[in-house]
Formats: C-alpha cells, sequence, structure tokens
C-alpha cells in the first residue's frame, strides 16, 4: 500500500501513517500502547470511570506490593482480558530510603556506607562506583594490588548475586530445591566477605582511596575452594533447570525483547545481552584491569527469559575465571593510595606519630575535601550499567550524588515484556529482569 | 469470651501450657521481606540456617494464614499504609518481629523518607538489631518470641500493655504520615 | 575513549556549542531552546543509547565552574548519552531556571527517559513539557513538596545525642 493509501481520516483530522514495514519497533511499542497510564494512588471506583462495558470488558488487577513473586516491593498494575495482560505499568517508590539526599549529608569517607545498601545484592558494586568516582574528582591514582583487589572481590559479589538469582527465579518457576541450593553456594562466598570486609553484606570495604582492609591470610585458599566448587555446582544446576521441559516451556518464547528496542529503553544488562547486543562495560570501556583478564563477553540470541537466564548462568562461569586469574596475578604491594589526606594511616602509627593520629581523626570526623567540578563513571553490576554522577563543591561532603539504578531503568521494558503473555507468565518475566528494589526507589 | 474470663487451675493448666507449646512451635511468618534484611531472613530459611527445625520454614504468602509478621527493612512514607494493612489481615494471635535497625528505630537513614520504627504503625514484639542483622541474631530473635509466647498468657494484649511507649495521638502530622484507624492502641507513656 | 576518537560535538555537526571537557570527559552545554535539536543530532550521530539523565540543584553552589557563554541557572538538567558502536559518551547539560522550570521532555526521542524525567520531576519540580506521564513516581501521590531541593530540608528527627540540625 502507498502512503496515499495510507492516509486516513480521523477524528483529529488527517493523519498520514507510516507504512508498517518502516516503522520501527520502538515507534510501534509507543503506538501498540503497552504502557498503561492510569493514576496510581487511591483506588478506583469503576463506578467512576465513564466507559461502556462490552462483551470482551478487560479487567485491571494490581500485583503487590506484598507479593511472594515480585523482587521486592514492586507494585504492577495490569490490565487483563482473561488471562492474558494487556498493557502494565509498574508503580515503584516504595521502598525510597531518600539516600540521594542522605549522601549529601555525609562525608565522602561515610558515603560508602550509604550507597552501599541501594544494590543490597551486590554492594560491592555500588561501593565501587561512588569511589571511583570520588577518586576521578580527586585525581589520586590506586595501587596496582587494590585494583586487583577490587576486581577479585567484585566479581564474587558478581557470582554471589547472579546465584542468589538463580535461586529465587528457580522458586519463583516453583523449583524450591533451587533455592536452597543457591542458598548453599551464596554463603561460601559470604563466609569469605565476613572474613575480609567484617561482614556477610552491606560491606564498606571499598572506599575513596582504596579497599578498608587487605586480604587476610590463606586467601587464596579460600577463593579458590570457592571457585573450585561451583562451576561443578552450576553444572548440576543447569541439568536440574535448562533440561527441564516444564522450565523450557515456561521460559522459551516468553518476554521476547527485540535489540533495537531493548537499546530505545535504555536497558543495559543481561538484558540487552540476551537480545543479541554484545556490550557489557567491562570489555568495551574497561575500568580496573579488566583489559588485563581474558573472560568472554556472553551474548543471546533470541532475547526471551530463557536467553536472559543462559546468559547469568554463563557470567557466573565467565566470572570464576577471572577470578581464577585475579589469585594467580595478584600484585604485592599496599591496598590503599598512601595520600595522607585521603586514606588514614595504619592503626600501629598512631601510637607512635603525632601527625598520624591528627590525619586520623581528621579523617574520620571531618573527611577530605575534593575539588569542584563534576564526573559519570560507569562499571558493569550484575544488573547493568551502575553509574554514579559526582558533584563536588569542594567542601568535604558531595555537592549531588546521583546513582544511575540499572533495575530503575530495566524496569521501563517490563511492559513490552509482558504484553500479550499470561500472569504466569508475568512471574517468569519479572523475575528475570531481575529488579533490586532498593536501587530502583534509593 | 469464654477463655478469657477463666483464672486456671490444674485441669485448665496444663491445656494452657500444650496451647502455648503448639503455638509456639510452629509459627508461620508472612513474607513481609522489604529490603536487604529481607536477604537475610530469606538465608536464615535457607539449609545453612535451618528455620524449618522451629517449624517456620512455610512462608505463607497470604497474611490471613500467618502468625508473625517480620518486618525485614525500611519502611518508607508509601509502603506504611501497606504494612498497617497487612497487620490488620493477619488473624489472632499474631505477633511481629521488627528485623534490623531501620525498622527497629529508623536506621541510618533519619530523613523524610523513612517511617523511624515500625513500631510507630504496628506494634512491636521482639527488636532485632543489626545491619542487617545476621541469621543467628534473627534466630535468636525468634527464640526470644518463643520465650514470650511460653511465658505469657494465653489471651493477648491487655489494655494497660505498654507498646513503643509513643503516645499516638499527641504526635503532630507530619507531612505524608499515615495514621493508623481510630480505635487502635499501640501503646501509653510509661 | 581513544585521542584519536573524534568528539562527539564534531559527529553532530555542533562546531560552536561550548565543550568542556571534565575529567577526561566531554560535556556539551545546550540550551533550553537548541535542547532537542542538539539531541536529535547527537542520536543521528550514532549515540542510540541515553544512559542517565537527572536533575541538580545548585542554590548552594552558584558559582560553579562554567564556560563564559553560559548563563547559570538555578537548576541543571544533565543528560549522559552512550554510543554503543563508538564506545564513546557525551554529557549535556541545560540550565533551567527557577522562575519558569520547564524543559521540553526526551520521551520522543529516547523512550528509556521515560522514569527518569518523572523522578526529576518528582525530587526536584521540574516539568517535562509534553512527557505522557507527568507524575510523582518515587514519594505518595500527594506528597507536598520536592524533596531534593536544597532548600527542602533532610527531615531529621532529634534523637539522643544529636538533636536535629536545621535545613542546609
Amino acid at each position: 500500500m502507498t502512503s496515499e493509501e495510507l492516509k486516513a481520516e480521523t477524528s483529529e483530522g488527517l493523519q498520514e501513517l507510516q507504512e508498517r514495514d518502516e516503522t520501527g519497533p520502538v515507534a510501534l511499542a509507543i503506538e501498540e500502547g503497552s504502557q498503561f497510564r492510569l493514576p496510581e494512588g487511591p483506588v478506583l471506583n469503576p463506578g467512576d470511570i465513564d466507559v461502556e462495558f462490552g462483551e470482551d470488558e478487560t479487567m485491571i488487577i494490581n500485583m503487590g506490593p506484598q507479593h511472594p513473586s515480585t523482587h521486592g516491593v514492586l507494585r504492577i498494575m495490569m490490565e487483563l482480558e482473561g488471562e492474558t495482560v494487556l498493557r502494565s505499568k509498574p508503580i515503584i517508590g516504595y521502598l525510597h530510603t531518600g539516600m540521594e539526599k542522605t549522601g549529601e549529608e555525609l562525608t565522602y569517607v561515610q558515603g560508602a556506607t550509604n550507597v552501599t545498601r541501594m544494590d543490597y545484592l551486590s554492594p560491592l558494586h555500588n561501593e565501587l562506583v561512588f569511589s571511583l568516582a570520588a577518586e576521578a574528582l580527586l585525581g589520586i591514582e590506586i595501587p596496582p594490588r587494590s585494583t586487583w583487589i577490587r576486581m577479585l572481590m567484585t566479581e564474587l559479589n558478581r557470582i554471589s548475586s547472579h546465584v542468589m538469582w538463580m535461586a529465587t527465579n528457580g522458586m519463583d518457576l516453583a523449583s524450591t530445591s533451587m533455592m536452597i541450593y543457591g542458598f548453599r553456594d551464596r554463603e561460601m562466598i559470604l563466609s569469605f566477605f565476613e572474613k575480609t570486609t567484617g561482614l556477610r553484606m552491606n560491606h564498606d570495604y571499598i572506599r575513596p582511596g582504596g579497599v578498608a582492609a587487605d586480604l587476610p591470610d590463606g586467601w587464596e585458599d579460600d577463593v579458590m575452594s570457592i571457585v573450585e566448587t561451583i562451576p561443578g555446582r552450576v553444572d548440576e544446576y543447569d541439568e536440574l533447570l535448562t533440561g527441564q521441559p516444564i522450565f523450557k516451556r515456561r521460559t522459551e518464547g516468553v518476554g521476547i525483547i527485540s535489540p533495537e528496542l531493548a537499546t530505545a529503553m535504555s536497558a543495559t544488562g543481561p538484558i540487552l545481552r540476551a537480545s543479541g547486543v554484545a556490550w557489557d562495560l567491562r570489555r568495551a570501556m574497561p575500568y580496573l584491569a579488566y583489559d588485563e583478564v581474558d573472560f568472554d563477553v556472553i551474548v543471546g540470541s533470541v532475547g526471551d527469559t530463557f536467553d536472559r537466564y543462559a546468559v547469568r548462568m554463563n557470567e557466573i562461569r565467565e566470572s570464576c575465571k577471572i577470578v581464577r586469574q585475579c589469585v594467580e596475578k595478584m600484585p604485592l604491594g599496599d591496598y590503599r593510595a598512601q595520600d595522607k589526606k585521603v586514606t588514614p594511616p595504619p592503626r600501629a602509627r598512631i601510637d607512635e606519630s603525632m601527625e598520624a593520629l591528627i590525619h586520623h581523626f581528621k579523617i574520620f570526623t571531618r573527611g577530605f575535601e575534593v575539588p569542584p567540578g563534576e564526573v559519570y563513571t560507569a562499571i558493569e553490576s550484575p544488573r547493568g550499567e551502575l553509574g554514579c554522577y559526582l558533584v563536588a563543591d569542594g567542601s568535604n561532603k558531595p555537592y549531588r550524588m546521583h546513582i544511575r539504578g540499572p533495575s530503575f531503568v530495566n524496569l521501563q521494558s517490563l511492559p513490552p515484556l509482558l504484553r500479550g503473555g499470561l500472569i504466569a507468565d508475568a512471574i517468569a518475566v519479572i523475575s528475570s529482569v531481575d529488579p533490586v528494589m532498593g536501587e530502583v526507589d534509593r | 469470651m469464654g477463655l478469657e474470663d477463666l483464672s486456671h487451675n490444674f485441669l485448665t493448666g496444663s491445656l494452657e501450657e500444650l496451647v502455648k507449646w503448639a503455638r509456639r512451635s510452629s509459627v508461620w511468618p508472612a513474607t513481609f521481606g522489604l529490603a536487604c534484611c529481607a536477604i537475610e531472613m530469606m538465608a536464615a530459611g535457607a539449609a545453612d540456617f535451618d528455620l524449618a527445625r522451629f517449624g517456620m520454614e512455610v512462608f505463607r504468602g497470604s497474611p490471613r494464614q500467618a502468625d508473625l509478621m517480620v518486618v525485614a527493612g525500611r519502611v518508607s512514607q508509601k509502603m506504611a499504609p501497606v504494612l498497617r494493612q497487612v497487620y490488620d489481615q493477619m488473624v489472632e494471635p499474631k505477633w511481629v518481629i521488627s528485623m534490623g535497625v531501620c525498622a527497629s528505630t529508623g536506621g541510618m537513614f533519619n530523613n523524610y523518607a523513612i517511617v523511624q520504627g515500625v513500631d510507630q504503625v504496628v506494634p512491636v514484639d521482639v527488636y532485632a538489631p543489626g545491619c542487617p542483622p545476621n541469621p543467628q541474631t534473627l534466630i535468636h530473635a525468634i527464640l526470644t518470641l518463643h520465650e514470650k509466647i511460653r511465658l505469657g498468657e494465653l489471651t493477648r494484649r491487655s489494655p494497660g500493655e505498654t507498646g513503643a511507649g509513643i503516645d499516638l495521638a499527641a504526635e503532630p502530622a507530619r507531612p505524608g504520615w499515615v495514621a493508623p484507624p481510630s480505635g487502635v492502641r499501640l501503646g501509653t507513656p510509661r | 575513549m581513544t585521542a584519536a576518537a573524534t568528539s562527539a560535538a564534531e559527529l553532530a555537526g555542533l562546531p560552536e556549542s561550548p565543550t568542556v571537557g571534565a575529567g577526561g570527559q566531554e560535556v556539551i552545554h545546550v540550551t533550553r531552546e537548541r535542547y532537542l535539536e542538539v539531541t536529535g543530532a547527537l542520536r543521528d550521530a550514532g549515540f542510540e543509547m541515553c544512559a542517565d539523565l537527572c536533575a541538580v540543584d545548585y542554590l548552594r553552589h552558584p558559582d560553579r565552574p562554567l564556560p563564559e557563554a553560559v548563563t547559570p541557572e538555578r537548576f541543571e538538567i544533565v543528560v549522559n548519552l552512550l554510543s554503543l558502536e563508538r564506545r564513546q559518551r557525551v554529557r549535556l547539560r541545560v540550565q533551567v531556571p527557577a522562575s519558569d522550570p520547564v524543559v521540553p521532555t526526551l520521551f520522543n526521542l529516547y523512550p528509556g527517559t521515560e522514569n527518569m524525567e518523572r523522578e526529576a520531576f518528582d525530587l526536584f519540580g521540574v516539568c517535562f513539557e509534553g512527557h505522557p506521564d507527568h507524575t510523582r513516581i518515587l514519594m505518595p501521590d500527594d506528597w507536598e513538596g520536592h524533596p531534593l531541593r536544597k532548600d527542602y530540608s533532610v527531615g531529621r528527627v532529634p534523637v539522643q545525642f544529636k538533636q536535629a540540625p536545621g535545613p542546609r
């Protein structure tokens, strides 16, 4: 059909319609209308809606915010026709903590304690992006051992986050044993974290200037025992889930997203990679020492739920590879920058030197000042591109600290993914998008 | 009703013990995991720190079937009415454990967005500190609750019992703060 | 980003807009009137993903370093664009006055800015003209005020040993 024939007269006058072949997926998604635009607050009284109900009336239901299947306090308003989801709207804000405002009240030394609680499944990544941004503004050099320790810890955190995702994903798709297995593996990594950082979760370990403490004695054995057990266990889970016909029927072909739509919706991480775009910040724009380690970027082909599951599972194996290389290549040296204004002195020096005592006191009470400027730093967290936009005004506290949470942006691609599927598919899709509400709401 | 007026003698005394034993041996929690503490709560339910040995491995999705609400995580202003609604839907006898410092007092987030202590919205039985509390701390809190059930009376809250120590009627309304429904006593100041 | 990579401004054909490298990153300052045009040109030049859109309230830091040609206002909208093919980032900064805090929306160019613009409206009060769903996203719907503005206090309650300070 020519564009002349496609010109249709609408209630708003003549409107020129594009050829269907020329309409890109983005315009189609906006035209199709998978986003449900209705006020979120008060419950609607059906008597207030001035619509004639026909034979095929649709039902608006609410899923969440308290629901065993949503990952955290996510509320989704869905318009259903029978059991098929037509339009949907994710409603967030149930975990809004004012962390960006709190970040303006805390010094740079304390900032990591605040930022780490955003994405609580991979806290070290949040700390890393904040520290990298602060260090970029400070203009200091980080010693190589500190860089490799950070890489080791964040890759272990990626493994624990993906294993946790496999556990909760398995449970959402009715495999409770996967939940128990996943937490068993996660405990191995968490006990190593407890040994190194002092806490199982929300460690305040990666700070501007380096890391808080050196790796404990015997860490090579602990880490090697982790990377020797986990790939074997991942093969078991592979057998448990991938080969299982029910799991395959529930995930294959469900929630397909095309690469153009994913890019337009600013989706990053496993969602983008599963749809076929080979974008991984560790490979494309390397930070830390990722250009010195050898690993593959896992890319899917179809962009459905099964692909996202396969991408995450194989990323566990790749992270084990990276951790092995970190153990082999770990350089000796300082674990934090020897800049007296930024990093505190070792505790033993405080008894000997007055200057050390004063530096320690000033750093922990007042913090250090960062020269005025602004910077945007981004790293690859297990959920996608985690960015930190930091504005400094020359004082000891950030003027504006904005964290670009990957889950916040990935949730926008939820309505197109849910459209046309059943409610049971909705559970599988939400689980595969892997939102962590801490970084969605901040 | 019947049971409250009964003063216990040796016949009904052992019945009371039996009922309390049954109640504390199978406390079923409702899923109310909000933030980081929820992950530690799940870890407490998993294999390493098994909650099933206390009869608590079934996390009921529906609050109507649950006895215990573990408020695990920070409660924001938007979430407080939902919390109250879920609590109201639970059937007596019900208990609340406030897990973590954010739920107990607001934690490190002393700002506009977080309710400073979940006991401003629901009455709390046991507070578990930590950020996040170890699964062992959570289990200690659960065992404390079991002790409370064992030593407490069969009937639930008596009118003179103090709760958080905040007189809600005197509390000035802050923007966005949702008051619980009228007629609910959440404790009187000491 | 190597030195040999062509700058984003050259790619989009914008020689006259002031660009400042901040920490090795390319920043383009653009006026509100040219905002959509410049963003569209950058998108056609290959920056197909909008990584981040946020707002900053410069009430307490009005004398921040800016190039000569740019008049500072109270609010700034900061947009970070990303080119997957060229592995390049560019940042745009738009000055928004407090008396008229309205900016055109990027939703039609980048649908992924929907949530980000809602958040900027919710927390700062900057309005986005043409946004399909211009409502609060993080705070409750009936909340008054925009929390991340510098004249909105943190809302601390006084606790033992630490009384509540006034707004900064």
